[in-house]
């Protein structure tokens, strides 16, 4: 297929594998990426938000030409029952600034934008070929790939692994296991069409001013999961993931799960009228700090969600993966500066620099709380969400009852539904988690 | 397939772009005689509906709407029952927005 040899090969187009190649084309080596997609984008979906600062150190002046949607101005966070949603919603006009820090974006368009500043650096991105397995040499160091094309081995120092959450590559390679399904989500996610005025009427927006909703509650019917609502220019993303191992204990279907969410009274005025172009499916990683796989080895480094790199307490990923790329392909940009060669022992250079930045930091902040989320998922989906709404309908429902009286049936059925040995245990086991 | 509140999913993927490798599934089920716990929750878990049960019990999967999210290889690759590969470089779904 192509006979000379690549200084780096990146396997796949998203936010990591695009960070990466970039990274590196830039500095000048010669980069081959492959994305078994027609265009870059056509595989990848996400929600989905942008992160201004990790785009910035990759495209500084992005904000001219790339495809933006939204930029957020709020955020809100609900907790939902069967009828009403408790919102803690957060606005501020600081964020109508001269450079906004989050967007929302629409992946199939960002990713091909995003592809074009990798062709512009110089790096060679072929199209529609899908890598089948890793080339390794007798000592079983990793020194190509083999492609569907005809002929398509293709060799290099080093591969960098950004081939997403569900990755066969390193998995067939026994570089790292298989996800289980107690560290993915499944999400389903739809484009919903409106007018422009329509949205911004309906979600209180001024011109390109953006919201996100985040929902969780009894939409995940005591599963691990979260709904989201995100708005668009011309479209609403709006989309409902819960943990696979739930999705199986359960015997939930995740079409049901959206449909239903789509039809909660707070969520239904919002699509009225819309016109859905797509429905899209997608596996999330949510094993936070535990479940991130070896990360380097002889000639290869693994980055992205292929890496499990996700916060789920703060909904991150794409940053995530954007950092890990730029670091794998500043590592090795350093590490060939130094004619060393692409062995373990100095790609571990890549792994020191991502143990140093934020992507890990924040990931091993929160490396207990997948396991007590997945653990107790009716206690903090179901429960929990069903008890706050009750409390605050008691709060704000005027009938007559004196406010202490109220106060103490709150108080009891919390009591009632968790004891109090539940809800001290509870408290505690999620401050630790967070701290 | 109608589900219990009357969605099709059927109706969803019809809004959505393929371009299907006739004869080259991606996908395989294992031939079996009765289906495992395993095999069985694929049935409602994938998002596309690919998996059904034949007359005679088994499972089987017709993956043209496949939104390749990996969700049955999580489950069923480990323990050999299906095999999982991505389509063909440029075939299979191809995603509009994303």
């Amino acid at each position: 297929m192509i006979e000379e040899r690549f200084d780096a090969i990146v396997v796949g187009a998203g936010m990591a594998g695009n960070a990466a190649a970039l990274t590196m084309a830039k500095r000048g080596l010669k980069v081959l990426q492959i994305e078994r997609g027609e265009y870059p984008g056509s595989k990848n979906v996400q929600g989905a938000i942008l992160y201004a600062d990790m785009l910035e150190k990759l495209v500084p002046n992005f904000r001219e030409d790339a495809p933006l949607e939204r930029h957020l101005v709020e955020q809100r966070f609900w907790i939902m029952d069967e009828r009403a949603h408790t919102g803690l919603h957060y606005r501020s006009d600081d964020f109508n600034e001269e450079k906004p820090n989050r967007y929302t974006i629409i992946r199939a368009q960002f990713d091909r934008w995003f592809s074009s500043k990798v062709r512009e650096a110089g790096a060679i991105v072929l199209c529609e070929t899908t890598v089948k397995e890793l080339v390794k040499d007798a000592y079983g160091k990793v020194i190509g790939v083999l492609t569907d094309r005809e002929g398509g081995q293709v060799h290099a120092d080093v591969v960098v692994l950004a081939e997403g959450v569900n990755g066969l590559l390193g998995t067939r390679a026994e570089l790292r296991d298989r996800p289980t399904p107690d560290n993915v989500a499944l999400a389903v996610k739809e484009m919903h069409f409106l007018p422009r005025e329509t949205i911004e009427a309906r979600f209180n927006l001024k011109g390109d001013e953006g919201v996100v909703i985040e929902a969780a509650g009894t939409i995940s019917r005591g599963m691990t999961g979260m709904g989201f609502i995100y708005a668009n220019k011309e479209s609403v993303s709006l989309g409902i993931g819960c943990l696979v191992a739930d999705f199986q204990k359960t015997g939930e279907t995740p079409y049901d799960l959206l449909e239903r969410f789509k039809k909660h009274p707070s969520v239904a005025p919002l699509i009225e009228g819309s016109e859905v172009k797509e429905y899209a499916g997608h596996l999330i990683p949510e094993g936070g700090y535990n479940a991130i796989p070896k990360l380097f080895g002889d000639g290869w480094v693994v980055v992205g969600d292929a890496a499990q790199l996700n916060n789920a307490m703060h909904r991150e990923g794409s940053n995530l993966a954007m950092t890990s790329g730029r670091l794998a392909g500043e590592a090795i940009f350093q590490i060939k500066s130094r004619k060393d060669p692409m062995t373990a022992a100095n790609l571990a250079l890549y792994k020191k620099m991502i143990d140093d930045s934020f992507v890990i930091k924040d990931l091993k902040k929160y490396k207990d709380m997948p396991g007590l989320l997945h653990i107790q998922s009716q206690n903090f989906f179901l429960t929990y969400p069903q008890l706050v709404s009750k409390a605050l309908q008691n709060f704000v429902r005027v009938d007559g009852t004196p406010k202490a009286e109220k106060e103490k049936l709150t108080l009891k059925s919390f009591v009632a539904a968790r004891s109090w040995t539940g809800l001290f245990g509870d408290a505690i086991r999620f401050a630790r988690a967070w701290r | 397939m109608t589900t219990e509140p009357g969605v099709r999913v059927e109706d969803k993927l019809f809004q959505n772009r393929y371009l299907v490798d006739a004869g080259q599934a991606h996908i395989k089920v294992k031939p079996h005689t009765k289906p495992s716990a395993a095999l069985l929750t694929l049935l409602k878990v994938c998002p596309a509906h690919c998996y059904d049960l034949n007359s005679n019990g088994q499972v089987e999967i017709a993956p043209d709407g496949c939104v390749e999210c990996g969700t049955c290889r999580v489950i069923a690759e480990g323990s050999g029952e299906i095999e999982w590969s991505y389509p063909r470089g440029g075939y299979g779904v191809l995603f509009k927005f994303g």
